[in-house]
């Protein structure tokens, strides 16, 4: 079977079996990462999801967020309605949690960059 | 008159990179000016993650890419005005800004632009059909939803491929939208192939390769957006319509170096790349004009841009110490199924330990070869499994061969 890598722009196409639920002679990835990609994708695939919250009190009306790591694929739209209903005051630091355990996923919202109070 | 040794026209990537790499080579008396409120550019807007692997060896979102080279240039004390808009700039590199204050005009000895890129508007591609409310382009969709927290619509289609398109399908459909599908004139997709897994398939969005919009109806607000697969010369092909209920059109159909500025200052522009001509340096025809990033052409990746934008600052400071030698190089040219080469020209091929071109493909290949050749002769061979128009590909080129070549470099591609 085949498939794209997406862990980074170079987008290989990577060729491999499937056994007992698991990704085997796994060829085409031009690095590491993209085994571990294809495991993963056939095992329990993962994704990073970026969105925005509102935010009051900053020069802009949304506060872009990230997770923390890869949630499950299944997770997302779960996870979204929980930013969803989510908004937040400035000011705000790059890396600062958001939302944790995000629909006990283990995982948290983080945000992506700072605003400052606007006076 | 206020006088500046070198002014930076744009605070995106491209312009912060070439104002740190002025600064840290002793140009102190620097100037970033910025029209929107913050620096950091398109990238504000881009809430996505995928910037930063070359970089950083990580994967960061837009803004905090941004935010990064923001907080370097602080650190470094880069003077940068923001709410500042360059309304011309003339070839004895005067500057004129318009702010809070009103108007002014500064004096650079040197100037590097980095203004960035334009969408192409609906006006510029041709679709019948009437122009009601909710059709956009991509990226002004994407301020709208990730900048200002408009919801734009709930059912939507897209028209062409390209990554911003893409990231839009997905960006609507998670906040919960529904996306009906993406229409591509070209029988391939204009975006990066991982785009289109992780926007469209994750999300079961159909892709419509060689299709384009053929109607549009609706009044005051779009409800049906019309699609015809196309034939081998992109015209429409009768009886293939089909029909989508939607109350919005995202159109993605490519980007354009903003070169306003440049054009009325009388530099003329690379008909294939709309920036302008350069050489290893990013120095224009004009010495002491520097354009770095998506001014001088549209990159996928902003790390490239980045990189281009050390360029140009490296070129600024060594032009400024009065460091760059006679210009006494070769031109370089798009052979066979290449669509550009940057730089056009090699001024100094005997400066640097060595060069990269960068260049684009005009179709999808597979297991074809870049032949870069000095006139007729071969001097570097590559080969690649798949070639793709939507991804830059540059090649480096070491001393000893740049100062073989005397007439012109071409690169091509020769099919297996
Ligand atoms: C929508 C989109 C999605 C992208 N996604 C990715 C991705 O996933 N991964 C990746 O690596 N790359 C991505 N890129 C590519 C990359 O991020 C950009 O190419 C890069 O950030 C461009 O930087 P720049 O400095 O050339 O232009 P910009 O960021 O556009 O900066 C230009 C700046 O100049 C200012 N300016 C313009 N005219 C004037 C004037 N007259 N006076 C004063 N200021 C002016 C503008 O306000 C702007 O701030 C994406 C690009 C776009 C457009
Ligand atoms: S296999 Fe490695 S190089 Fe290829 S796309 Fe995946 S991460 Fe990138």
């Amino acid at each position: 079977m085949e498939l794209t890598c997406i862990v980074c722009p170079r987008g290989c196409t990577i060729n491999y079996d499937v056994e007992n639920g698991e990704a085997i002679n796994i060829t085409g990835n031009a690095c590491p990462r993209g085994k571990a990609y294809t495991e993963a994708e056939i095992k329990a695939p993962t994704r990073m999801v970026t969105s925005t919250v509102p935010i009051r009190g900053a020069h802009c009306h949304q506060l872009p967020v990230i997770t923390s790591a890869p949630i499950p694929k299944g997770s997302i739209f779960e996870v979204m309605e929980e930013i969803h209903n989510t908004s937040i005051e400035a000011p705000v630091k790059m890396g600062q949690v958001i939302i944790e355990n995000v629909a006990g996923t283990g995982i948290q919202i983080l945000a992506a960059r700072s605003l400052n109070k606007e006076s | 008159m206020r006088k500046v040794t070198c002014v930076i026209i744009g605070g995106g990537s491209a312009g912060l990179a070439a104002a740190i790499e002025l600064k840290k080579n002793g140009i102190d008396d620097l100037l970033v000016l910025e029209k929107g409120p913050e620096v950091g550019g398109i990238l504000n807007q881009c809430i996505h993650n995928g910037f930063g692997l070359h970089e950083f060896k990580e994967e960061l979102s837009g803004p905090a890419y941004a935010e990064r080279f923001a907080l370097q240039a602080e650190e470094l004390g880069i003077p940068i005005e923001c709410n500042t808009t360059v309304t011309a700039f003339y070839p004895d590199k005067s500057i004129e800004v318009s702010n809070k204050n009103g108007y002014e005009v500064i004096q650079a000895d040197a100037v590097v632009l980095a203004m960035g890129c334009q969408e192409r508007t609906s006006g510029q591609i041709q679709i019948p059909g009437m122009r009601p409310q909710g059709v956009y382009t991509a990226g002004t969709a994407q301020r709208y939803v990730n900048i200002d927290g408009y919801q734009i619509g709930k059912r939507c289609f897209i028209l062409g491929s390209g990554d911003i398109g893409l990231i839009m399908a997905r960006r609507m459909t998670l906040e919960g939208a529904k996306v009906l599908g993406v229409a591509e004139l070209m029988p391939y997709s204009n975006g990066l192939q991982r785009n289109i897994v992780q926007c469209l398939k994750d999300y079961d969005i159909p892709l419509y390769l060689s299709h384009t919009v053929t109607n549009i109806e609706g009044y005051p607000r779009l409800q049906k957006v019309t699609i015809s697969e196309v034939d081998e010369n992109r015209q429409p092909i009768k009886g293939s319509e089909k029909v989508f209920e939607v109350d919005t059109l995202l159109l993605s159909v490519g980007l354009v170096p903003d070169n306003t500025l440049t054009v009325e200052a009388g530099i003329s522009l690379d008909a294939r790349t709309r920036g302008i001509e350069v050489n290893e340096y990013c120095e224009s025809i004009m010495p002491g004009v520097f354009a770095a990033g998506n001014v001088l052409h549209v990159h996928d990746l902003v790390d490239y841009v980045t990189a281009e934008g050390r360029k140009a600052g490296r070129g600024a400071v060594r032009y400024l110490k009065g460091e760059l030698p006679e210009r006494n190089g070769f031109v370089t040219k798009a052979g066979n199924g290449i669509s550009y080469v940057l730089p056009q020209r090699v001024d100094y091929p005997s400066e640097d330990e060595s060069v990269e071109f960068s260049f684009r493909v005009r179709s999808p290949y597979k297991n074809a070869s870049i032949v870069v050749k000095n006139g007729n002769e071969e001097v570097k061979r590559i080969k690649k499994l798949a070639l793709l128009p939507a991804e830059m590909e540059k090649v480096i080129l070491p001393k000893e061969v740049l100062t073989t070549i005397h007439d012109e470099l071409v690169i091509e591609v020769e099919e297996a």
